[in-house]
């Protein structure tokens, strides 16, 4: 994208095309306010990877990316612009938000953060070195690679569950590995993960290192008990172990909370002026498709009370 | 802007190892949700690359044979093939930044 020899001047922009950017986008264009969203990657965040979302109120049963594009589409079409870039900072210009973009600065009265969450990494030695070689943090985009293969997959909370469970249509054998001797997943996914024939558990493990040259041939695994090390042999591995919330670009300019989410209010405004933070991204999200659509349109109004009470016209 | 043509197993060595151009191939499946957001950046730089670099899909369910042969464990994968040879590869949805990058790189 080009740079822009003018600083283009919006009423709100939001940072981040997640549902809860997606939906703030959406009252907030509704609500006849110039409004610009920004998204470094795939519109929808982390539902754009998700193969089947099933607890969003009114729609049974759907895929993540239709989803997006569905909220993508209805955002637009009340005059929400979109721009692919990725944001390095933000800065108080007199009584507006200047936003420092690879595309260009941008000027904003009113500001949504709703920047989401991106996936931790284990921290082993070759995980980075054969990511997309067999080390994935995505199981709908690449498990189809590993038809009848033995896989791995890290972590017990919901998404390790989710994933698991998708993967089997495609491997063998799918070995969960985790840390703890119980599962953190909600009871319906941990009910269909002990049912599945494919799925089986390894507790109490973690993985030391990613074995492979060119491609993963297995995973170097230790007891945290008895501290013995073995090897797993598997062609993948799916690595699920929670998330952190995505806030280099603005954890200077807001509070934080221990774990480094923006703290907020009622109506998602942080302690600057104007400066709202919806989603994932906020201190105590329930972290759901629905919280996050609802934290973003809460967060959209106390934008529009924000500009009338500030900007009268 | 049109879609890039479709290539096969059977046409790959023509196509593209045998190519006078640079090549951007791209990996996908029907079934790849980021493949769908790759899709039209890819059909943009094909118009603004047009007669530099050739602009390939390789459907991965279909044509096992190169999937195999290049080691695609993730998708999308652009692959950049210069005189019969892979000299970039780019895994998971990237910025069109990115992408372009890679190609201004296989034109020196």
């Amino acid at each position: 994208m080009a740079a822009v020899a003018t600083t283009r001047e919006y009423d709100i922009v939001i940072i981040g095309g997640g549902p809860a950017g997606l939906a703030a986008g959406l009252y907030a264009a509704r609500g006849m306010h110039r409004t610009l969203l920004l998204e470094k990657g795939v519109i929808g965040g982390q539902i754009a990877l998700t193969d089947i979302v099933e607890n969003y109120a009114g729609v049974p049963t759907i895929n993540g990316f239709d989803l997006a594009q569905a909220m993508l589409k209805q955002s637009e079409s009340h005059g929400m612009e979109t721009e692919s870039t990725s944001v390095s900072g933000l800065e108080r210009a007199g009584n507006r938000w200047l936003i420092h973009a690879e595309a260009g600065d941008m000027i904003a009265k009113a500001l949504i953060v709703t920047s989401g969450a991106d996936y931790n990494r284990l921290g082993v030695p070759g995980e980075e070195r054969l990511t997309g070689k067999g080390v994935s943090y995505c199981a709908t985009c690449d498990a189809a690679f590993f038809k009848s293969q033995q896989v791995a997959v890290v972590g017990g909370g919901d998404a390790a569950m989710d994933e698991g469970l998708f993967t089997s249509r495609f491997a063998e054998k799918v070995t969960v590995i985790h840390r703890r001797e119980s599962l953190r997943a909600s009871r319906i996914l941990q009910e269909r993960a002990f049912a599945h024939p494919k799925l089986h558990f390894v507790w109490n493990t973690v993985v030391e290192e990613v074995l492979g040259d060119d491609l993963v041939t297995g995973l170097r695994l230790r007891d945290v008990i008895t501290n013995e090390e073995s090897t797993l042999p598997v062609a993948a591995v799916f690595i699920f172990i929670g998330q952190h919330p995505n806030t280099d670009f603005f954890k200077s300019l807001v509070k934080m909370d221990a774990g480094g989410h923006a703290v907020v209010d009622d109506w998602m405004a942080t302690d600057q002026p104007g400066l709202f933070a919806a989603g994932d991204v906020r201190q105590n999200s329930a972290r759901q498709v629905a919280s996050s659509v609802g934290d973003g349109v809460t967060a959209a109004i106390a934008a529009d009370h924000y500009i009338s009470d500030n900007y009268p016209t | 802007m049109a879609k890039p043509p479709d290539v096969t197993d059977d046409q790959w060595d023509q196509e593209v190892l045998k190519s006078d151009l640079p090549v951007l191939v791209d990996f996908w499946a029907p079934w790849c949700g980021p493949c769908r957001m790759v899709a039209p950046i890819v059909e943009e730089l094909a118009d603004e690359f047009s007669g530099k670099v050739r602009f390939y899909k390789l459907n991965t369910d279909d044509n096992v044979g190169v999937a195999t042969k290049y080691s695609i464990r993730s998708i999308p994968t652009l692959m950049v093939f210069k005189g019969g040879e892979a000299v970039d590869q780019l895994i998971g949805f990237r910025p069109k930044s990115d992408l372009k990058r890679v190609l201004e790189k296989a034109l020196v």
